[in-house]
């Protein structure tokens, strides 16, 4: 691949690699990129090493690429000190294509679950030690791996865009009328589609039967917390029977098209098991057949209500392989708009948290109030109030239209303050409030840490990590803010962490409006419909308005990106819905969910 | 006091219900409920209460740099297309929903720079507007109508040449500042190209002068009846 023969193996580890090398001698090789390659049976020993002897306490990123030339398959780990910052280290492990197997890392990092889960659904790495490792996103009615590079889709016309067939010969031909509707489904060989429902369901539920929560709120086989008579631990008074409750996938508390399945005795929830993949569309496929432009308005369709922060993700990452840096006025009207959308989405998230408590709908509108003139500001600089796709890679898109400052400054300085204090006098005293909220679905810091949380699930724990703080980015080191922190960890605190953090974004906004500067270059260099983006890996991540939002992209140096990933906060802070809820009431399980603030279209890509 | 939250809470909601309700009245003495000065004003940062738009009756005003499924533009002054069916909307369209076909010259087989098929598959586009951005001819602008609502969902909404093309005169009038922007691109295009070819006029004359001048010197005589070419 070009990608890797372009780049020349680092010879020198340096930093906390060096350390690595000494203690672990072979098992551990410089990298063609900047960080170590560990072969694989020492992977949990040296991870260990990493987490303990290293600070490296938090996994952020779990993924694989597929090299297809090189048959190989490669399992990339971002990891993060939390307590220190600064940037992700990155090591991989490499395994042959046929039968990938690397063992899993969740007894290391528990945050690996899900990220696992997901680069064995989608591209066949298994995880060996991985307690469930299920599909997570397919169904199980999906027959093979769809980011596998050999993979083709049923509508597949070329690899890579733009196709051959718009353009100059471009007669119109709908995608059905080439591929005829039956011909779409293929079945993996021991699967029967008659008999799936069922199926599908017992295995989740089979989760249950097997493993048991113990009072830490791990999982366990059952095995061990039986008593002598061989009852389990939960049956120790009474003969009850679990009650098995699906929670979605249509129910109006999951804000999506979302499931969780509960196991109840009595009205406490026993276990909590999430089921996504409703909404998959192969984002990563998709963005990996695009050339690098063309993922800009794809990202916003992530989480559709922080368009503007998805694309400052995006727009990171490729910068970093093409190494241009915005114009200073863009830089300004980037932060201005992450800002913006991180206020849209946090009223939005208070308001719709209310709804789930069952204030139904006046607070959710007194908050869109807001948003809604938010939007009108995104509509009138981008054409568009929620698909913005507004950033370009060394700048943005266009420049802001006339009177748009002067708007945007009486909503920042004049009306948001006030009706952000309005919405906390209103809500935060409520006694109904305070008794739901209080004391609910605890996270605590090491648990937020341990499941990789991100954004305010992980600050309301207690832990002050964000990213414009621990490795700034763009121009977020000019601007005084405070890290919104609070300590309890539970919904109560979620919701008030989201009032702080408007809070302070409204001050960075007002910093960023006092110094923008009045004219200026809006794009580095000539803005190009194909990109250029040299040969090598990058990983630009922002504190999006759920939390951390990176971009993993690989380039091959050709026209389309050869890896594109995304670690999707939305999906990653599902890790810890399940222990957080274990113990809680059923009706609990909804504003707990509430509080993590997922959106779909993010979780499951 | 046990209860004074949920008190507090429900003076928010009053004074919000009272609120609406007044300002709509103040609005109505004003002179209706719903013109272009009072609308600035209530769906703005200074708005007071809620103020509900009755779509369709009423509709809301979009800015300029709205955007939806895109058209083409036809110079109404040299009466042709806009565009040359380069293909670089074709090639920059993330869903891949603008097919073109080029005119060939029957004669030659070479390409004419006229398209002589364009289809926007509407149910595919996703308004991003990247075409428009990156059309070097602003041949492909951003429509601002979207009401597109159909019974048929396949023939309908494959928008073909005849239904994209829209006159310059629609495209001045829904996005002025582009409209002024591309008059200055093209007066000053207008103005360097009077520039070269008054330079080069310049030149030639030079030129022939100087030829004249030494044509005079080597053989004055014969030369001198004759115009220099």
């Amino acid at each position: 691949m070009a990608a890797k023969a372009a780049a020349a193996p680092v010879a020198e580890l340096t930093g906390p690699l060096a350390g690595l090398k000494e203690k672990f001698g072979e098992a551990v090789k410089p990298g063609d990129f900047e960080g170590v390659v560990i072969n694989h049976d020492r992977l949990v020993e040296v991870a260990t090493y990493i987490r303990d002897e290293l600070g490296y306490d938090y996994l952020t990123s779990v993924t694989g690429v597929d090299y297809l030339a090189q048959n190989e398959m490669e399992v990339v780990y971002h990891v993060l000190n939390t307590r220190a910052g600064g940037a992700p280290l990155v090591f991989k492990a490499r395994t042959p294509r046929e039968n990938a197997v690397v063992p899993s890392l969740i007894t290391v990092w528990p945050g690996a679950d899900f990220q696992e889960r997901e680069a064995w659904d989608l591209l066949g790495i298994k995880f060996e030690g991985h307690p469930y490792l299920k599909r997570i996103l397919m169904w199980e009615g999906f027959s093979g791996h769809p980011l596998r590079k050999d993979w083709k889709e049923a509508y597949y016309e070329q690899d890579v865009k733009p196709f051959d067939s718009r353009w100059p010969g471009g007669h119109h031909r709908r995608a059905e009328d080439r591929v005829p509707y039956a011909d779409n489904v293929n079945f993996p060989a021991d699967f029967d589609p008659t008999v799936y429902t069922a199926q599908a369901d017992a295995a989740v539920y089979e989760r249950f039967k097997n493993y048991e929560v113990d009072e830490r709120g791990q999982f366990v086989p059952k095995e061990a917390v039986k008593d002598e008579n061989g009852n389990g631990k939960f049956q120790e008074y009474l003969e009850t029977d679990e009650l098995v409750v699906n929670l979605g996938p249509q129910h109006p508390s999951t804000h999506g098209v979302f499931r969780m399945v509960v196991a109840l005795d009595g009205e406490k929830i026993m276990h909590l098991e999430p089921v996504m993949g409703y909404l998959h569309r192969n984002h990563e496929k998709i963005g990996e057949r695009n050339t690098y432009i063309q993922n800009m308005p794809f990202t916003d369709r992530l989480d559709y209500l922080s368009s503007m922060s998805n694309n400052f993700g995006y727009a990171l990452a490729v910068e970093k392989l093409m190494k241009v840096t915005p114009p200073e006025r863009a830089e300004y009207i980037r932060v201005i708009m992450a800002e913006l959308t991180r206020i849209c989405n946090h009223v939005w998230a208070i308001g719709f948290l209310l709804n789930d408590l069952g204030a139904f709908f006046t607070p959710a509108l007194y908050a869109i109030e807001e948003r809604e003139l938010i939007l009108d500001l995104f509509e009138a600089v981008s054409g568009s109030r929620m698909m913005c796709n507004y950033f370009r890679f060394g700048g943005v898109a266009r420049d802001l239209p006339v009177g748009w400052l002067e708007t945007c400054r009486e909503l920042v300085f004049n009306r948001l303050p006030k009706k952000v204090d309005e919405l906390d006098y209103f809500l935060s005293e409520n006694e109904i409030i305070r008794a739901r909220c209080e004391g609910s679905g605890v996270l605590t810091g090491d648990d937020a840490v341990k499941y990789s949380t991100a954004g305010p699930v992980l600050r309301a724990s207690g832990v002050a990590y964000d990213v414009r703080r621990a490795e700034p980015y763009s121009i977020y080191e000019r601007f005084e803010f405070d890290v919104a922190v609070r300590n309890h960890g539970d919904v109560y605190d979620r919701y008030l962490i989201r009032l702080d953090e408007v809070r302070q974004s409204l001050r960075i906004l007002q910093q960023a409006l006092n110094q923008i500067p009045e004219k200026g270059e809006i794009q580095a260099g000539k803005k190009q419909y194909s990109a250029r983006v040299p040969a090598g890996q990058a990983y630009g991540r922002v504190e999006g308005p759920k939390g951390e939002l990176g971009f993993y992209v690989v380039s091959d140096g050709t026209a389309n990106p050869y890896r594109y990933h995304i670690r999707a906060p939305s999906f990653i802070n599902l890790t810890a819905l399940g222990p957080m809820s274990v113990g809680q009431k059923i009706a609990d399980a909804v504003i707990i969910l509430g509080s993590i603030d997922i959106v779909l279209g993010e979780t499951d890509r | 006091m046990y209860g004074s939250g949920l008190i507090k809470g429900m003076g928010v909601t009053f004074k919000h219900f009272v609120e609406t309700y007044l300002e709509d009245l103040k609005y109505v003495f004003k002179g209706g409920r719903y013109n272009d000065k009072h609308l600035a004003v209530r769906q703005g940062p200074k708005a007071k209460g809620i103020f509900t738009v009755q779509y369709p009756e009423e509709k809301l005003p979009v800015p300029e740099n709205f955007r939806y499924i895109p058209f083409l533009v036809f110079d109404t002054q040299k009466n042709e297309d806009r565009c040359t069916s380069c293909g670089i909307c074709a090639k920059v369209c993330p869903p891949q929903c603008i097919w073109i076909v080029r005119t060939n010259d029957p004669k030659t087989n070479r390409p004419i720079p006229q398209p002589a098929e364009f289809y926007i598959d509407a149910t595919i586009c996703m308004s991003c507007s990247l075409c428009a951005e990156f059309c070097p001819f602003d041949a492909i602008k951003m429509d601002h109508d979207y009401e597109l609502a159909s019974f048929e969902r396949f023939n309908t909404l494959v928008f073909d040449k005849a239904r994209l093309t829209k006159p310059d005169t629609y495209h001045a009038a829904i996005h002025p500042t582009d409209w002024a922007r591309e008059l200055q691109d093209k007066e000053a295009a207008a103005r360097k190209e009077a520039e070269k070819a008054a330079a080069a006029a310049a030149k030639k004359a030079a030129a022939e002068a100087a030829v004249a001048a030494k044509a005079a010197e080597t053989d004055k005589p014969a030369d001198e009846a004759q115009p220099a070419a």
